[in-house]
């Protein structure tokens, strides 16, 4: 029987719609708006000014603190301005406006597609490379990779477990990366081995997968201590806490770090970033991103420069189809709506999916009826309507003491409501308010 | 038979006249004086129970006022300065005077000023809206409309318009409570000096964009030109991050400042109508 994890989870339909479409390298757009908080922790502070020419790879804003990440060109060109512009909350957010004059990179880095197996760096070097490239984690999160790569004091990493899922419905652009560039995962896997200082590795992949598991299966037999974890199809497997319960059987305790239980869970994305990082000198500035949806002409897959506005890869497949009803950032699950078409692609965008009005309609809410479909979802172990009902009368008190901050916002309890109740929607702002408070406790 | 009842009864009474005796003693022995002032304090106030004195309910107020040594930072907005100087009277206190306030929302985006940009569809609550994203229109600083202010209202003095898209407060229903201030998301809402007649007149903005993206967004927004700033002569107005305010405390409703904002981003309410300034008439028949 296959691995997966045990509480909850669901099957939505999967809808991999652009998992035949090789990745291909979208046109550099006429400019872009680079946002200097990409990553979780404290944005970074811009090192440019308008009017300064930039090269592709050059760094334009530095990390302000340890939790937070350097940020880089994506083009060359000029810098327009320093300034605000709107993100996927519709805030404005500060970011650097470059206005694209062709593509000279910085001199260093190595632009060819040859293989580049051996490395002969200490942990704390491949460490210290990873944080200047400006590397996060690429499944969506984006928590910078330095920061997970150092374990707190008296704990110790045993395995490494990358994410190779793709849980999300719609989504395609981990398995086209495992497939198009599996050694240079597997290279960017053993130097994250090096750096955490561990002896095994194991990627994680869903079985409706059957190419990549295949294609992974033989080529990590050339590389050491590297083993494939075949899983059953369940969403949200490629949740760190439920990938750790399906390949390791150990289960993360409430408020602890993976690193609790010993592991530590990188994407195959963030595993390939940083292969190019160390291999090629090469910062993340580029990622894959798949674009998607039932009335998209041609649903791709594309490498795109970060800060490159959504319409432009809503052109690149054909234009934005007419009956679309919501643009979605990331996956159907845990994506957001976004309310323009001039978000930038940022170092967290997995995917951009148009979905059809008919699809996108929220029905109608009506009364709990206490079915506990909820419950049976979740898989924290949570009781979602309870959590739901304690955020909407503002108990939050009693929300902390049920565990609200457990939950990790995978949507399976709204996906699952028979009810259609905004389960996930009070539960986020409730687990925003307990969090402030949390850290008021703290001060 | 008999024999029966009259033990029952007697086994009652005497468990009874005990647990009485041992009742009265516990009573005496534990017996708390309070301050006999806090009930006449508390029969005095309007029993309202809305916090908007920053106690919880009328009774820890009357409390507080029993301990203050004077009343200058104890205030019932509901009972206003009737309600304090009896207050007062009780304690033998002076009752500091203070103005009546009422709430007032400050957005005019209706739906004719703001268009609609995109539709939000999740929870309908403010707070979880604002949470989520900037809101339906290009203006991130305004009304989302989805009446939390509404749900926090104690006193029904809040009115949800469709057809306007904002609240709208009722002033003579508002006891400037507070709890609208609180609920607000984007902290649109003031408790302003109450004149007579409910006359006002108020900056309904709070968009600190920058004029143009400002106006882009909303045809009544505050572009901060300052205008009105110059105009003023109680200075009550003060523009700060592209937005003017007009300190209702200062304000002597000349109604100067309307007329010169260009946006016509400040309003005035309950006041006759203008006069309509009328050029002389040239004389259209020559005198004898």
């Amino acid at each position: 029987m296959l691995k997966t994890f045990k509480k909850g989870g669901v099957h939505p339909p999967e809808n991999k719609l652009s998992a035949g479409n090789p990745i291909e390298v979208l046109p550099l757009p006429a400019s872009v708006f680079i946002p200097v908080a990409q990553h979780i922790g404290a944005p970074a502070t811009p090192v440019v000014q308008r009017g300064d020419q930039v090269k592709t790879g050059q760094i334009i804003a530095k990390s302000s603190s340890f939790v937070s990440t350097n940020i880089h060109s994506s083009v060359s060109g000029k810098v327009k301005k320093v300034d605000f512009q709107a993100d996927s909350s519709g805030y404005p957010k500060q970011g650097i406006l470059i206005d694209v004059e062709g593509d000279e990179w910085v001199e260093d880095i190595d632009r060819t597609e040859e293989l580049k197996k051996e490395f002969d760096l200490e942990g704390a070097e491949i460490i210290k490379k990873i944080q200047e490239a400006g590397i996060v984690g690429l499944g969506g999160a984006t928590f910078p990779t330095h920061v997970k790569l150092v374990p707190p004091k008296g704990m110790k990493a045993e395995v490494l477990l990358i994410n190779g899922v793709e849980c999300e419905p719609y989504l395609t652009s981990d398995h086209r990366l495992m497939l198009e560039k599996a050694d240079e995962i597997l290279v960017g896997i053993q130097l994250l081995k090096k750096a955490m200082n561990v002896e095994k590795a194991v990627i994680g992949i869903e079985n409706n997968k059957a190419d990549a598991i295949q294609l992974l299966s033989q080529k990590s037999k050339e590389y050491e201590g590297i083993d494939i974890a075949v899983l059953k199809v369940k969403y949200p497997q490629g949740g760190e806490k439920q990938l750790i319960k399906a390949v390791t059987g150990r289960e993360v305790p409430s408020g602890g770090l993976p690193i609790a239980v010993g592991a530590v869970v990188s994407n195959v994305g963030t595993a390939f970033a940083v292969y190019e990082a160390i291999q090629k000198n090469k910062p993340l500035f580029e990622r894959v991103v798949t674009i998607t949806g039932k009335g998209v002409a041609k649903p791709s897959n594309f490498r795109v420069r970060m800060g490159t506005p959504t319409s432009a890869l809503v052109e690149a497949t054909g234009g934005l189809p007419e009956d679309t009803g919501k643009i979605i950032s990331g996956g159907p699950m845990m994506g957001r709506a976004i309310a323009s078409l001039d978000v930038p692609v940022t170092k967290g965008t997995s995917g951009i999916l148009l979905m059809k009005k008919e699809e996108s309609k929220r029905e109608e809410v009506i009364a709990c009826i206490r079915c506990s479909r909820c419950v049976s979802a979740c898989p924290m172990g949570l009781e979602p309507y309870l959590l739901m009902t304690l955020a909407e009368k503002q108990i939050f008190d009693r929300s902390e003491d049920n565990k609200i901050m457990d939950c990790i916002e995978c949507g399976s309890c709204s996906y699952t409501c028979p009810s259609s109740r905004p389960l996930l929607d009070y539960i986020r702002f409730g687990k925003g308010k307990v969090g402030e408070i949390i850290r008021s406790r703290k001060k | 038979m008999s024999i029966t009842v009259i033990y029952t009864v007697a086994t009652l009474s005497a468990i009874g006249t005990s647990a009485a005796i041992i009742l009265y003693f516990v009573a005496r022995k534990f017996k708390v004086n309070e301050d006999p002032r806090i009930d006449e304090v508390e029969g005095n106030l309007p029993a309202s129970n809305c916090g908007g004195c920053g106690y919880a309910g009328c009774r820890a107020f009357a409390e507080a006022c029993v301990k203050a040594s004077d009343l200058n930072d104890l205030h019932c907005p509901v009972g206003g300065n009737e309600t304090m100087n009896k207050v007062a009277e009780i304690l033998g206190l002076e009752a500091v005077k203070k103005d009546a306030r009422v709430a007032f929302i400050r957005c005019n985006g209706t739906c004719d000023h703001r268009p609609k940009t995109n539709i939000y569809d999740g929870a309908t609550t403010c707070s979880i809206a604002s949470s989520v994203y900037s809101g339906e229109t290009d203006c991130q600083w305004g009304c989302l409309g989805y009446g939390d202010c509404y749900d926090a209202c104690d006193f029904d003095a809040i009115e949800l318009r469709s057809d306007l898209g904002v609240p709208k407060i009722i002033d003579d229903k508002c006891v400037a409570c507070g709890a609208c201030v609180d609920a607000c998301p984007k902290d649109l809402i003031e408790l302003r000096k109450k004149f007579p007649k409910e006359r006002k007149v108020v900056v309904a903005c709070r968009n600190q964009d920058k004029g143009g993206v400002a106006r882009k967004a909303c045809s009544v927004a505050c572009i901060g030109c300052g205008k009105c700033e110059k105009e003023c002569k109680f200075d009550a107005i003060t523009i700060e991050n592209n937005l003017a305010f007009i300190d209702s405390d200062k304000c002597k409703l000349c109604r100067k400042c309307v007329p010169v904002c260009p946006t016509n981003a400040i309003i005035e309410e309950n006041f006759p109508p203008r006069k309509i300034k009328v050029e002389e008439k040239e004389e259209c028949r020559t005198a004898k």
